[in-house]
């Protein structure tokens, strides 16, 4: 691009104000003579200024000699923890899409410590701008050893040289990234000579035309001096680029998929705040549902239960039906899961408590009814059933009954009855039948009509109130048998 | 009204409050928080991000917090570890941010049963530096949801992180919830950075080089701290007035000990219940004026004794203060409790109430 | 900061104070018209300074210098105004 005049860019502040108050000099940066990141910025900001992205911009510093960019970009500025700014800059990016967000990153930052952030920003394709500074050294810490530091490299934490051995060797990030489906665009280019800072230039300037397109990830990987941290002449840094550091770090594009995403535009997103309770599927549920029960003169009414069985029972489920039900039937209620691996193989069980009372403890230490679906679950929970206290046990998984005299046992073929339905799987709903007609804390009735509030299946409500009523029935027969 | 669970009414919470942005990482037992935000928060034309890591989630909240967006995340102790580098900078870059802590039993990896032993690591700041964390310890589903609903505006109102401390139970339970009025307005955030010219100055950074400059910055902090000391401490009472024992504990544990209380005064024990709703600002104050009323304290966690320091602290040696707690995903039992509340017979050392002897592995100082 | 320096294609701005010596535009330029002068700066560097003549516009040196602001490049297309 032919042009006229090169000067200082608008985006750049005139006096660099943010440096700190007792240093005289706010006209000149804090790097050193012949750092490879004054060139850059220059570069960032002259893109700015052309494509007139100045009050859309937001400029990520991170922890390196480049932790100062705010110093410098009269932009919207965040400073990030070390390495974190490809995290920091996905959620600018997502809160502002309309925004362009300049995510500045070191070596040690983008390809040590922030390896993992980079990797899966740029594997999500955010369309974000990168700019990373590799200049094999920890620059601003005193010149260790960086990720990008060559083989044989002396430095102040490799004092007799990189070795494969002992540090692997420095890592090319454009060809690691290139494997990766989401970026858009990945080049190395190099601050040597007239024509690769050129290149440089235009490099960092698709990148974040890239971004104003928003067309996906860019990353440019600049090889950059750092006379200090190298020990070199300035002018002898930037020789040893293209003399030693190119052999390792090949100049190039990496991948380039710009022409196959069309540019689109970023748009803001709207604050989405009306008919929130329908969106988040809490519409009061209640209405029309008013309590059926009548409440008790003088006893409490109420239960402390446990279910237990193995996982794949709907043990989980039962508990939550009874005390949704008992909920809806204004009772206060608490439904606590055994969760984890637990759930995934071996057995489930739930604590429920269901009382006209506010709930204490919703942990049922000690339970007045016990609703055990196979044999571990009744030896593991019958101990904690108070004396006197009932029960409810499946007995087509545990045919020889209960070992203790002091409670009340009742055995319900729940699994024999879900089989004879065709459904195994309401044995659970067997169960609840019983359980409803044998505690009378809420009708039969207000059992299956609370179904649709926690069995997801609508399809299979039909055959769950049957399995409730056969349930009811059973337990109907039973107490019939013991009042005769 | 609805049945559910603790980590779901943190996601309905948070969204009426006005939040749009989750960022996470799946952790038992808070996994559901992530689970529900991922299908709540495209809905109301949110952000859900699975992050690559908690160190990622927590940085892309450090992120939408600059961008003025209320944002959260949920994790459990191991990911909290992880999360501490961020809170630290959030702190000190001044971040409104809610972060929710299921906690599970540690150290190291544990298992995932419930615990109260991220007390220290959030309450006293597990992170660098001088800064402070307002957390609020929900004890029921229904607070699972205010308090989140709350943590976003007091987040906003001290431009700082805020923590709903709850454990597994909290979590993992269900029970009837009540829904808050969803926020239709949010505050005007005019420093948080945007893609708008009068946002070209703004700086979100936590870097202050020169030592005065650093200084003024954290009594700058310190001093918004007072004015949530001074304003935001919140506890709930149970049957203080004339009690002669005092229980303290927060969230599951509370929910015990209030059991405790219905069975003890039965009895004719004098016992009631403190029971802290924000463990930073503690209620020093209230503790102490106990102190000048009761004979003595116990405190019950489930943990090896965290928070009982900070009772210690405001009790300053008046009375005794004892400490029982449980650990590794047990949880302190009514039972285990009472047999810890004075007067035990003097001859035999049995309690009262249960004529068991007071375990005496299970009292720690 | 030095008077601006003219030559008859282009002319070259420094000044002096932002410099840092480091004497990367003097290997870049390639009409090798920038040298880096005897005089210390106030931060102690050796400023680059211009010949006076020959300088062609290219802005080369602009582009190859680390500081934001140490130099301009005016390329002068009028003579008259040279």
């Amino acid at each position: 691009m032919a042009r006229d005049t090169f000067t200082k860019a608008e985006c750049l502040y005139d006096r660099y104000v943010r440096k700190t108050k007792v240093e005289p000099d706010q006209v000149s940066t804090h790097y050193c003579p012949g750092c490879g990141h004054g060139n850059v910025h220059k570069f960032v900001a002259e893109t700015i200024d052309e494509m007139g992205l100045q009050d859309r911009t937001i400029f990520i510093s991170p922890v390196g000699c480049s932790v100062f960019g705010y110093y410098y970009f009269h932009l919207s500025n965040v400073q990030a923890a070390h390495g974190r700014a490809p995290a920091v800059a996905t959620a600018l990016k997502r809160a502002h899409p309309n925004s362009i967000v300049i995510s500045y990153q070191g070596d040690g930052d983008l390809a040590g410590i922030g390896g993992n952030e980079m990797l899966h920003a740029a594997n999500r394709g955010e369309p974000v701008t990168m700019i990373f500074i590799n200049n094999a050294i920890y620059g601003m810490t005193g010149g260790q050893m960086a990720p990008t530091t060559l083989l044989g490299m002396k430095t102040a934490t490799t004092p007799a040289g990189r070795t494969a051995r002992n540090e692997g060797g420095p890592i090319r990030v454009v060809e690691l990234l290139s494997k990766l489906d989401g970026p858009v665009y990945l080049e190395r280019v190099a601050l040597t000579d007239a024509k690769q800072i050129y290149r440089a230039r235009a490099a960092v300037r698709k990148a974040i035309q890239n971004q104003v397109e928003n067309r996906g990830f860019s990353l440019v990987e600049i090889l950059a001096p750092c006379p200090t941290g190298w020990k070199m002449d300035p002018v002898d840094a930037r020789h040893w680029i293209e003399e030693t550091m190119m052999q390792v770090f090949p100049l190039g594009v990496t991948c380039d998929r710009t022409k196959e995403i069309a540019p689109s535009e970023a748009k803001p997103v709207p604050f989405v705040h009306t008919d929130l309770r329908a969106l988040l599927d809490i519409e009061d549920e209640s209405e029309g549902f008013a309590p059926n029960r009548t409440h008790s003169e003088g006893v409490e009414r109420g239960v402390r239960l446990k279910v237990a069985g193995f996982g794949g029972q709907g043990i989980l489920l039962l508990g939550q039906g009874l005390a949704e039900c008992g909920m809806g039937d204004g009772y206060e209620v608490s439904w606590l899961p055994s969760y984890g691996p637990e759930m995934r193989g071996g057995t489930a069980h739930c604590h429920v408590r269901i009382s006209e009372r506010p709930i204490g403890s919703p942990l049922v230490a000690e339970s007045d009814v016990l609703i055990a679906m196979n044999r571990p679950s009744l030896e593991r929970f019958l101990p904690d059933l108070v004396p006197g206290g009932t029960v409810l046990y499946d007995s087509s998984l545990i045919p020889d009954g209960v070992a203790r005299s002091d409670v009340r046992a009742v055995a319900i073929p729940a699994t024999q009855i879900a089989n004879e339905l065709g459904s195994p799987r309401t044995a659970n709903m067997v169960m609840a039948g019983a359980f409803a007609r044998a505690t009378e804390l809420f009708t039969v009735d207000h059992l299956k009509a609370s179904l649709p509030r926690f069995v997801k299946a609508k399809a299979t409500l039909a055959v769950n109130e049957t399995a409730i009523d056969r349930g009811a029935a059973h337990m109907e027969k039973l107490l019939e048998t013991v009042m005769t | 009204m609805k049945l559910m669970k603790g980590n779901d009414a943190v996601v309905r919470g948070a969204i009426l409050a006005g939040c749009r942005a989750y960022y996470g990482y799946p952790i038992t037992p808070a996994s559901e928080i992530a689970e529900s935000s991922a299908i709540y928060f495209p809905r109301v034309g949110g952000t859900f991000l699975q992050a690559e890591s908690e160190i990622g989630a927590i940085n892309m909240c450090y992120g939408a917090a600059s961008a003025g967006q209320r944002v959260m995340t949920a994790s459990s102790g191991p990911g909290i570890s992880l999360m501490q580098e961020a809170l630290s900078y959030a702190a000190g870059a001044e971040l409104p941010f809610v972060l929710v802590d299921i906690m599970r039993a540690g150290p190291g990896l544990g298992n995932i049963a419930p615990e109260q032993a991220d007390y220290f690591q959030v309450v006293k700041g597990g992170g660098h530096g001088s800064y402070r964390m307002l957390t609020l310890a929900p004890a029921s589903v229904q607070e699972m949801c205010d308090l989140t609903f709350e943590a976003f505006d007091l987040a906003d109102r001290y431009r700082n992180p805020v923590v709903v401390l709850a454990d597994a139970f909290i979590g993992q339970m269900m029970e009837q919830v009540e829904f808050p009025e969803a926020r239709h307005e949010l505050p005007e955030k005019p420093w948080a950075v945007g893609p708008e010219a009068e946002r070209r100055d703004n700086l979100i950074s936590s870097i202050y080089l020169e030592p005065d400059d650093l200084e003024a910055h954290i009594r700058k902090l310190y001093a918004k701290y007072a004015v949530m000391e001074r304003e935001e401490v919140r506890y709930e009472s149970y049957l203080l007035d004339d009690a002669e024992q005092v229980l303290v504990g927060y969230g599951i544990v509370a929910r015990v000990l209030k059991t405790v209380v219905d069975d003890a005064r039965r009895k004719g024990i004098k016992v009631g219940l403190l029971r802290p709703i924000t463990l930073w600002p503690f209620p020093t104050q209230a503790v102490a004026a106990l102190a000048k009323q009761a004979r003595e304290f116990l405190v019950v966690e489930a943990s090896m004794g965290q928070m009982v320091e900070d009772v210690r602290l405001a009790v300053s040696g008046r009375v005794p203060v004892r400490f029982h707690g449980r650990v590794g995903g047990n949880v302190p039992t009514v039972r285990e409790v009472l047999n810890l509340l004075l007067p035990h017979d003097a001859g035999t050392g049995a309690n009262p109430i249960t004529g068991s002897k007071a375990p005496e592995e299970a009292i720690h100082g | 900061m030095s008077e601006p320096t003219r030559g008859p294609k282009g002319r070259v701005e420094i000044k002096s104070e932002e410099c840092k010596g480091c004497g990367t535009c003097v290997e870049l330029c390639p009409q090798d018209v920038l040298l880096l002068g005897n005089d210390l700066n106030r931060m102690g560097y050796r400023a680059v300074t211009y010949k006076g003549d020959g300088c062609t516009g290219c802005g080369i040196c602009f582009y190859a210098c680390p500081e934001p602001g140490a130099l301009s490049v005016y390329k002068i297309k009028d003579k008259a105004l040279a």
